[in-house]
């Protein structure tokens, strides 16, 4: 890989202070970063690591809301989440394999926003808040397509808040030999609506599916999906999958989604 | 150059590295561990497992600035000061765990690290936990019963054919 300075910050202030060159990246965990940067497909002038930064490793649950510091591992939230949202810790350890659990974060994820990544779809349908360094920004107005979100150059992931829903549920089909999603989908039904986002299948990257959430807002039962059908038009295509595939894994998992979150 | 410092198998070492310099080629070239292997490179096949701060991690997708001041252990950690093998260990042996031997640094360190988290793992369990372990020559099935040997647990006798 290119060359490139390399800084270690104990806090959130030092790192934002660090991201102020030209050209540097933020280091989350590095579990898609460093694969990257060995083909070079990217070349930051520095590398700024939040491992270690304690201030943002945490998962904390109060007033029906859970939040997780932007460099908390996989793992971690696998294990501290799944007492207050049992289908956000699902989802966490699910992801990669157990070694990658201990290293990549949410903050990286989010960052990334990899179009078959999994946390994008449980941000997303949890209508989660993703809090930076300088603002904080709504989950609908946060994914912006594949690869890209609303973060500037040198913004920080200091914290993500879900609301806990009343019921939520994610299943992912998982690509085998990459443990990304080749579909995933999570529902999460709250008071007033219900929220279902689509990982994995479009080339927009992470969706909500609005009229899977019409159907069970009326009323959560998998049978209400029966004749809602996913637009395969701008689903990825590839080796893996067809588009149509992926539509119609859409609706396979999302009346999964629906029936295990009981 | 940056200085680094970190435990590696209870011992401190330090030494000066680029910033690029992952974690993996510090074991094996500055301190001549090449018990951890590099398989792809890409952090699929986890022949480069190692422990830090207790947890299994990928050696080869992290930086040695990253293991700064932590605690680092390695497939040379794992047998005694005079060659006896650890418990796991002399499991993969007694079951035939290994064939060509690549992967076994790393299955040993993810079976450690399991055996840590969950000391009588079911069949399916040990399956899931080494999805991140890839075996070239497919001798998975003495590796996951070598593991459940060294939990303690019955292990069937082979059947001859």
């Amino acid at each position: 890989m290119y060359d490139f300075e390399f800084e270690r910050p104990q806090t959130v202030a030092e790192a934002v202070a660090a991201l102020k060159q030209e050209d540097a990246q933020v280091l989350g965990g590095g579990q898609t970063l460093i694969p990257t940067l060995k083909q070079r497909l990217a070349m930051p002038s520095k590398l700024v690591s939040l491992g270690g930064v304690a201030e943002l490793r945490f998962v904390r649950s109060a007033g029906g809301t859970v939040c997780i510091g932007g460099a908390t591992a996989h793992a971690t939230v696998a294990a501290d989440a799944a007492a207050p949202y049992p289908a956000l810790a699902d989802l966490a350890g699910q992801i990669g394999d157990p070694a990658v659990r201990n290293r990549g974060t949410i903050g990286g994820s989010l960052a990334n926003n990899d179009p078959s990544a999994c946390y994008p779809s449980a941000a997303l349908a949890s209508g989660a808040t993703i809090v930076t360094d300088r603002r904080k920004i709504a989950a609908d107005d946060y994914f912006e397509g594949m690869f890209t979100t609303a973060l500037d150059d040198g913004e920080i992931i200091t914290e993500v808040r879900f609301p806990v829903p009343e019921r939520a549920n994610y299943q992912k089909f998982s690509q085998p030999a990459s443990r990304f999603a080749l579909v995933g989908v999570f529902v999460a039904q709250y008071a007033d609506s219900v929220r279902v986002a689509v990982t994995g299948a479009s080339d927009d990257g992470v969706f909500r599916w609005t009229d899977a959430e019409a159907a069970l807002t009326q009323r959560f039962h998998a049978d209400v999906l029966k004749d809602v059908t996913a637009p395969a038009d701008d689903m990825i295509s590839d080796l893996h999958g067809s588009a149509e595939y992926r539509a119609h894994l859409t609706g396979v998992l999302a009346r999964q989604a629906v029936a295990a979150a009981g | 150059m940056n200085k680094v410092e970190m435990t590696v198998n209870g011992k401190p070492v330090s030494g000066e590295v680029e910033g690029r310099q992952l974690l993996v080629e510090f074991l094996r070239e500055d301190l001549g561990l090449t018990g951890t292997h590099v398989g792809c490179d890409t952090s699929q096949c986890g022949a480069c497992v190692v422990h830090m701060d207790g947890k299994a991690v990928k050696s080869c997708t992290m930086f040695a600035l990253e293991a700064m001041n932590a605690d680092v252990i390695t497939i040379e950690g794992q047998a005694a000061e005079d060659g006896t093998l650890n418990t796991i260990q002399q499991a993969f042996q007694d079951h035939h765990g290994l064939q060509c031997g690549y992967c076994t640094p790393g299955m040993v360190m993810s079976a450690a690290a399991l055996l840590r988290d969950n000391p009588k793992p079911s069949e399916a369990e040990i399956r899931q936990y080494l999805e991140g372990n890839l075996c070239r020559c497919t001798g998975y099935h003495n590796i996951i019963r070598a593991i459940l040997a060294a939990s303690g647990q019955e292990v069937a006798p082979m059947e001859v054919e």
